[in-house]
């Protein structure tokens, strides 16, 4: 047997905790209010098309991405518009959200809501990429990068792989790896026309191996789909970081700040492609995704089908509970997921897991002098030295800090997990790449 | 719902600790404890206790009353170097000078720099080039080893030369490496790897030494870059000066087990404060203390230079930082 693909530089090996992963996926039913965000991607927000006391339906537009990075939005929930007002995200911040009541669940009738899985794929790649488009689908890995701009390679730069990340690094999430046991046939599908979109003949499916049942269920499928390769990868993370993937599946190192176009590759979540399928197939606007709801002290680990701008709090009545000792509530992965302040921020698309911590485990570990062990740069994906750069950020000394590549770090936060000194490095990591990145930005207005 | 912790992420944090890694360093120092013990008896124990105590007491001292920072004794830094402390130096050395010893390993090398993390060099082993030269006579006359439980003495002498020391004087004297090899002084290859040899107190078992690397290397405690690189750089300069010449060149393979080789390449070529944080600058740092140890060897004043030679390269450390960064991801692009 060789051995497992990997990405080669730096890299951590969290305890998995994977404790939802048996458990299927359950659709929860639509909540009594759905609050649902306007800027659900990453690029400029969408500019609202409803107004106070209009009736939806499920899955009509209600807000429209003009930019050219920017994505549509579509109501999850049948009722009435309550009001157009400011939310708190998962990131902290209040951002224009539509509120709207909910009353009974009535669909939009263009949506094919059977379970006929339709094979044939008939659109064009144009009206692929502008359906795409149309039904509001974004990245569903976290960072929410519109689908659609992906699929347009931009002149003199040819694509020749699409890379499926099914890979799921993060420490107790388990959405992506039920998505795949369940509708395997659809992720392809999905990634079939992402093939056709992009103009690919080849794609690959990056599975890590802790996750055998997806494999040979993928596996086994993917014998009848042309041109995709199920390639299952060592467990190591962060190799759901885009070029991480890119490296451990092809080989190819994408450029500092270039994008993976630059190495002929692009690469969608099976979240994604799932949404694509059924976009594209039975014409249905991404208003609801997969989200792992986990946590040691959570009495039903789960994994539940959700209605985009479904707030937190209904995830727990579903399963048992807000644990009494949580001390901590994270959106995402325990890697690189966002600390919740309050259980009524909505379920966005970008939501991918909800994980509660006891309030033992919430503290960070004390912090002591850096011993200059090396084990943050040995860790670091990026090659970089995360203890010089936080050191650079404290100081403030921003040439020093850009010159130290300091925008290439992807804030995966290996090197403060394995901190022995329990620094938070990645902290100030952040902190130097915001001021980097303006310095930069107002460099290229001048 | 108000008490909710509130950070950056990574939310999860590894199970290391300073503590940790320091401890784990003391545990692989157990074998070379244990034969040190063997075959030099209480004067060992004497001057391991004696050390790690006065290290322990000093640094508390100057953090409570100079430092005023907090009590960072039980994170084992200072238990690690009064153990190294000790293991540089013979084990019939005057109590008062291990004390001395250990007061400038604390509170010069290592406090007055700010405590633990900020010190440049290795202050076990300021400690002991500070009593090498201020005590040369003391420093340098070794007990021979005296098994304690049983088993035959080298020779009857209570003190006597290193074997490198040895080589050293009769190379001066005008004998070739051949003749100084047969002279019965000398401990032979088997007796310099277990121990049975003038040294001092850590420096004598190439085995014990290797055991307690083994140990640091699976709990991954240092990694084999600075090792392999200082050991296969010293033995390719003493084999090719030994091929050239062996009659004023020993074997590599004597220079391997003999004088403070092995305790400096595993215990203090890898110390994480004083040597570079990169892989590639560990390569660099081990090569040059590889070259530096052979060249203070077959040329310099003193018998051994790994003591030396770990020091001056302590000194590089930060230009090695700058100069040989860790590859970054994408720097040169590898295509399938």
């Amino acid at each position: 047997m060789s051995t497992l693909k990997t990405f080669s530089i730096g890299g951590v090996h969290p305890a998995e905790n994977k404790i939802s992963a048996g458990r299927a996926i359950e659709v929860l039913e639509p909540p009594k209010q759905a609050f649902i965000p306007l800027n659900q991607n990453l690029g400029a927000p969408a500019k609202p098309l409803v107004n106070k006391g209009d009736e939806v339906k499920v899955g009509q537009l209600i807000a429209n991405g003009e930019a050219f990075i920017s994505s549509n939005v579509h109501s999850s929930v049948s009722g009435k518009v309550l009001k157009i007002d400011t939310i708190t995200d998962t990131s902290g911040y209040k951002r224009p959200a539509v509120f709207i009541t909910v009353e009974g669940d009535e669909w939009d009738p263009s949506i094919d809501r059977t379970e006929t899985i339709i094979k044939d794929i008939k659109l064009s790649q144009k009206e692929i990429i502008d359906r795409i488009k149309e039904m509001g689908i974004v990245g569903l890995g976290g960072a929410t990068f519109p689908s659609h701009v992906k699929l347009m390679v931009p002149d003199g730069k040819k694509a020749e792989y699409l890379l499926i990340n099914g890979v799921e690094c993060e420490p107790y999430l388990t959405s992506d790896h039920q998505l795949m046991l369940s509708k395997g046939e659809e992720i392809l599908i999905g990634t079939k026309i992402l093939m056709k979109g992009l103009g690919v003949q080849k794609a690959f499916i990056g599975i890590e191996n802790n996750k055998p049942d997806a494999i040979r269920h993928l596996s086994g499928l993917a014998e009848s789909f042309e041109g995709i390769t199920i390639v299952p990868l060592k467990v190591k993370y962060p190799q759901g970081g885009e070029k991480q993937l890119i490296k451990a599946v092809i080989n190819r190192e994408v450029p500092s700040g270039k994008l993976p176009i630059e190495v002929g590759a692009v690469v969608h979540n099976v979240g994604t492609a799932f949404a694509v399928y059924e976009a594209i197939q039975k014409n249905k606007p991404l208003i609801e995704r997969v989200v792992t709801l986990t946590g040691k002290p959570v009495s039903r680990p789960s994994n539940f089908m959700v209605r985009i701008g479904t707030p937190i709090s209904q995830l727990f009545e579903k399963a048992g509970g807000l644990p009494e000792n949580a001390g901590k509530i994270i959106s995402g992965g325990p890697m690189m997921g966002k600390a919740l302040i309050s259980l009524e921020t909505p379920v966005v698309k970008g939501t991918s897991g909800i994980l509660v911590m006891e309030e033992k485990d919430s503290a960070r570990v004390e912090i002591k002098p850096c011993i200059r062990c090396g084990r943050c740069v040995s860790v670091c994906p990026m090659g970089l030295e995360p203890l010089l750069l936080s050191q650079l950020s404290k100081r403030e000394m921003w040439d020093k800090a850009e010159n130290e590549r300091i925008m290439d770090c992807i804030e995966c936060g290996s090197c403060h997990y394995i901190c022995p000194s329990g620094r938070p490095l990645l902290d100030y990591i952040r902190l130097g790449k915001n001021k980097v990145g303006q310095i930069i930005r107002n460099r290229g207005k001048k | 719902m108000n008490m909710l912790t509130v950070s950056g992420s990574p939310h999860v944090h590894g199970d290391d600790s300073v503590k940790k890694i320091m401890y784990g360093v003391v545990y692989a120092m157990i074998p070379a404890i244990l034969v040190s013990v063997y075959f030099f008896g209480l004067d060992a124990l004497k001057i391991l206790v004696i050390s790690s105590v006065a290290c322990i007491f000093f640094e508390w001292i100057v953090q409570k009353y100079i430092l005023k920072g907090p009590n960072t004794i039980n994170d084992g830094s200072a238990l690690v170097a009064g153990i190294l402390l000790a293991f540089n130096v013979p084990a019939n050395l005057p109590v008062w000078m291990i004390i001395v010893g250990a007061f400038v390993t604390i509170v010069v090398a290592k406090m007055s720099f700010g405590g633990l993390g900020k010190n440049p060099f290795n202050p076990a082993l300021v400690g002991r080039i500070f009593l090498l030269i201020s005590f040369p006579v003391q420093m340098t006359s070794w007990p021979l080893p005296k098994p304690v439980f049983g088993g035959t003495a080298l020779m009857d002498a209570v003190t006597g030369p290193t074997p490198l020391g040895l080589m050293k004087e009769q190379l001066k004297m005008g004998q070739s490496i051949p003749d100084i090899m047969q002279m019965p002084e000398m401990p032979g290859y088997i007796n310099e790897l277990m121990g049975n040899q003038g040294g001092s107190l850590g420096e004598i078992s190439a085995i014990a030494l290797i055991l307690g690397a083994l140990y640091m290397l699976i709990r991954k405690i240092i990694t084999w870059h600075t090792p392999v690189a200082y050991l296969l750089t010293f033995f390719a300069f003493t084999g090719i000066m030994h091929l050239i010449d062996p009659m004023q060149y020993a074997s590599p393979f004597f220079h391997l087990v003999t004088g403070g080789l092995m305790l400096g390449v595993f215990f203090m070529a890898t110390d994480m404060v004083t040597t570079p944080i990169a892989f590639r600058g560990m390569l660099i740092f081990g090569i040059g203390a590889g070259l530096l140890t052979a060249i203070i060897r077959l040329w310099g004043a003193y018998p051994e230079g790994v003591a030396f030679a770990i020091l001056i390269m302590n000194g590089f450390t930060p230009l090695i930082n700058r100069a040989f960064k860790p590859r970054r991801f994408g720097e040169k692009v590898a295509q399938a």
